[in-house]
């Protein structure tokens, strides 16, 4: 579904991306982990077109996207949930969720899948007509993953999703990130919390410095024991 | 005679408003001040003039004229001085210096075509009656002047509440990355936004020119101090801001006039904002903005 060869990215005269090459099949949840400023977030914004890539290609569906601009690259289905989940804090979180769907035009359909949302995050139905800046972390978080599912993505990128969330609540959207999974939708998802990201994940990435140091199943890599020392807490 | 003068002062008020709901929403989604909104401005006034006297049309084809003609030069503006900085990551002084240029070519097409004489719109553009509410006298001008700004404005503030591309210019003005994420063509917003909130200062010219009876290829100078003054008092990017601003720029000039002198306007209108500004720096729907490190 997503191809990803030799990707380099940079910040100016900073080396971001290093030739990262990686593969997110049909349906599937891939996890990227890494220490912080190993190139995890930079990966994903090189997919959805925010950093442009200077070498490699990125194919999707068969199509060459690493030009496209990322207005286009959401039309194609890819959509991000993006670091610190970047909720338009003074807009309703009812005009978060209706522009999650920006890219639609089929508003019943748009109005339907809002209820959907909301059945499946009910606390954000009785905060629809609040700034969503006035929602708590985890509520912004469930926000921004309900805006994303809006667009109905193919591929969602998920950027540390459980960042500055309560162990409960991380607990509550890993458990939501395998629902999402259950109705086809692939993941490839970058996460400090690499333990949960491996359990819920049928294969990861290992980056650093820019690089792609290992590439396995998540259930060899969550029994790895460089993997375990390094990133998993002993 | 004070509530007269307050009648006067909203129309006055109201044009400041419509000028500078523009102005602040370049600023709150573009992030820059463009200095060439006076020439826009002047170039509104002219078209609307043009549309009068050349092809005898009535006010409201003239403001659609004026807002379709501005409307374009904010496109061009757009496309050939601020985009171009826009891609190379400009500094923000960049795009002022960029429009103060286009302002200055604007300006000087205009005077190579009209001259530096005044010009007046038809005597009978619009019926020269009057109306009296409570003792309050309005002539039809002032009326019109005041509704068509409150139309525009309610209409601007619709559009962005309550359409999809308005919410997307929100966003866009919120956060210009998410907006890109959530699939916002965010280049289109920009030269969207251009274009809207230029027309909106064509409008403000003609009816600036009807206001006070006279065009010329300067006009556009003073209003655009007052726009500048406008948009910081109700607080950088914000269109209730700009609104209230415009307004109570408007009833300074027109009760220090009254009351003082109208060799005070300005001094008088401009402390007022000095003073504004002491008590809430931020402007008067501005957020404080703190400085880090």
């Amino acid at each position: 579904m997503l191809e990803l060869t030799d990707i380099c990215a940079d910040y100016g005269h900073i080396q971001a991306l290093k030739g990262i090459s990686l593969r997110v099949g049909r349906g599937e949840i891939v996890a990227l982990i890494g220490a912080n400023g190993a190139g995890k977030s930079s990966t994903l914004n090189t997919i959805s077109g925010i950093v442009r890539a200077s070498s490699g290609s990125i194919i999707y569906k068969g199509k060459n996207i690493t030009k496209s601009h990322t207005d286009s690259i959401v039309r194609s289905g890819i959509i991000q949930v993006p670091e610190g989940r970047a909720i338009l804090t003074t807009m309703k979180v009812s005009e978060n969720l209706e522009l999650g769907a920006f890219i639609r035009k089929d508003k019943r359909q748009i109005k339907k899948d809002i209820d959907e949302i909301l059945t499946r995050f009910p606390i954000l139905g009785s905060r629809l007509n609040q700034p969503a800046g006035t929602l708590s972390g985890g509520e912004q978080q469930m926000l921004a993953i309900g805006r994303a599912l809006m667009g109905r993505p193919e591929l969602l990128l998920l950027d540390e999703p459980s960042m500055g969330l309560a162990p409960l609540m991380v607990r509550e959207i890993f458990n939501i990130i395998a629902d999402i999974h259950k109705t086809g939708t692939a993941i490839l998802i970058v996460e400090q919390n690499a333990r949960m990201a491996l359990k819920i994940s049928s294969r990861g990435y290992v980056l650093e410095t820019g690089n792609i140091m290992i590439e396995d199943t998540s259930e060899s890599l969550l029994n790895n024991r460089k993997i375990i020392d390094a990133y998993l807490g002993g | 005679m004070f509530y007269q003068q307050l009648a006067n002062a909203l129309a006055l008020g109201a044009v400041y408003s419509l000028f500078a709901i523009g102005f602040t929403l370049i600023f709150g989604v573009m992030e820059i001040i463009t200095l060439a909104h006076g020439a826009v401005f002047m170039v509104g006034a002219f078209a609307g003039y043009t549309a009068a006297t050349k092809f005898g049309l009535g006010i409201i084809p003239c403001l659609i004229i004026s807002m379709a003609a501005s409307g374009f030069i904010g496109f061009v503006l757009d496309l050939v001085a601020i985009r171009p900085l826009r891609k190379k990551k400009f500094h923000h002084l960049a795009p002022m210096i960029a429009t103060i240029g286009c302002a200055t070519i604007i300006t000087s097409i205009y005077q190579g075509i009209f001259g530096a004489e005044a010009y007046r719109f038809p005597f009978d553009f619009v019926p020269n009656e009057n109306y009296e509410f409570r003792g309050i006298q309005l002539t039809q001008l002032q009326l019109t002047i005041i509704f068509t700004s409150f139309i525009l404005m309610i209409m601007m503030i619709f559009f962005l509440n309550k359409t999809k591309w308005g919410k997307a210019v929100r966003a866009v003005a919120e956060n210009s990355r998410t907006g890109a994420l959530l699939g916002i063509p965010v280049e289109r917003v920009y030269q969207f936004t251009m274009i809207i909130s230029s027309s909106f200062g064509g409008a403000a010219g003609v009816l600036t020119g009807l206001n006070f009876n006279t065009i010329h290829t300067f006009m556009g100078g003073p209003i655009l101090h007052r726009g500048i003054a406008v948009i910081i008092l109700g607080g950088m990017g914000d269109i209730r801001g700009a609104m209230a601003g415009g307004l109570i720029l408007g009833f300074a000039e027109v009760l220090s006039v009254a009351y003082i002198s109208s060799d005070f306007r300005d001094a008088v209108s401009f402390g007022l904002l000095f003073l504004i500004l002491l008590i809430r720096p931020s402007g008067i729907f501005g957020k404080k903005i703190e400085r880090k490190g």
